[in-house]
């Protein structure tokens, strides 16, 4: 009994991910077509919400156009890279185009929308 | 001369207990770990200053203004519908590709159903247009 307990709890060590940031709180939009994002270590998170803040990794942005530089040594960094976009549902159509904009400049080609299934 | 024979001490860790820590440890690590994966509708955009001029028949055109009413090559079209609608364009012409224009204050959700709409209807080439500034 101990034993498989001892390997149970090996395998919730080894996985268990303590999260630093969890971002900002954002009410995902509802999708039907959603896959999953393949290897974490090639994802960059970025958080929008409907007040128009937009985080990366763990930074706050005070301006939309500075997301170009970050993105830009990300993708440097590692040309696999995609990008989750955490928007919130009520958000304007004008902050996400924004944000299209500076991935676009930064080469940050591969987006992903991040989802909750539903309707 | 008198040996005194040394008491040998059994030594030996108590185990009774050891399958409580376990488990006590094991509780706590089920409890933290979050095995969320992220899931969400996938996307690539064009590069930057690529605009290839495409053939106005491959154009299907969807617009969604800030009311969130969505216009179908020149229809207004219900979002469910969509994917039939872009369905059957595809099943006339493989090199269709689905240009999804939004207002500047068209909520995001709206946005993302249709492109949801689109997306299930299989189709590949996906553009999306800039609003005008």
């Amino acid at each position: 009994m101990p034993d498989i307990v001892f390997m149970l709890l090996l395998f919730f060590m080894v996985t268990t991910v303590f999260r630093q940031f969890s971002g900002l709180p954002v009410n995902l939009p509802t999708a039907k077509k959603i896959e999953k994002l393949e290897a974490k270590k090639n994802v960059v998170n970025i958080w929008a919400d409907a007040e128009g803040e937009i985080s990366i990794d763990d930074k706050i942005l005070d301006q939309v156009n500075k997301l170009r530089r970050v993105m830009y040594e990300k993708v440097n960094e590692n040309s696999l890279i995609t990008t989750s976009l955490k928007i919130d549902r009520a958000a304007k159509m004008d902050l996400v185009t924004q944000i299209h904009q500076e991935l676009r400049e930064a080469g940050a080609l591969r987006i992903n929308y991040c989802a909750k299934s539903g309707q | 001369m008198m040996l005194e024979k040394r008491k040998e001490r059994v030594v030996a860790i108590p185990t009774s207990s050891m399958a409580d820590i376990a488990f006590l440890l094991l509780t706590f690590f089920l409890v933290t770990t979050s095995l969320d994966l992220d899931k969400g509708l996938g996307l690539a955009l064009p590069p930057k200053g690529e605009a290839k001029p495409i053939p106005k028949q491959n154009i299907a055109s969807i617009w969604i203004n800030d009311a969130g009413e969505v216009m179908l090559d020149d229809e207004m079209t219900e979002i469910s519908r969509i994917r039939e609608i872009i369905k059957q364009r595809l099943a006339q012409n493989d090199k269709l590709t689905v240009s999804i224009k939004t207002g500047r204050n068209t909520l995001y959700q709206t946005y993302i159903s249709v492109l949801d709409q689109v997306q299930l209807a299989e189709a590949k080439r996906i553009s999306i247009a800039e609003p005008e500034m």
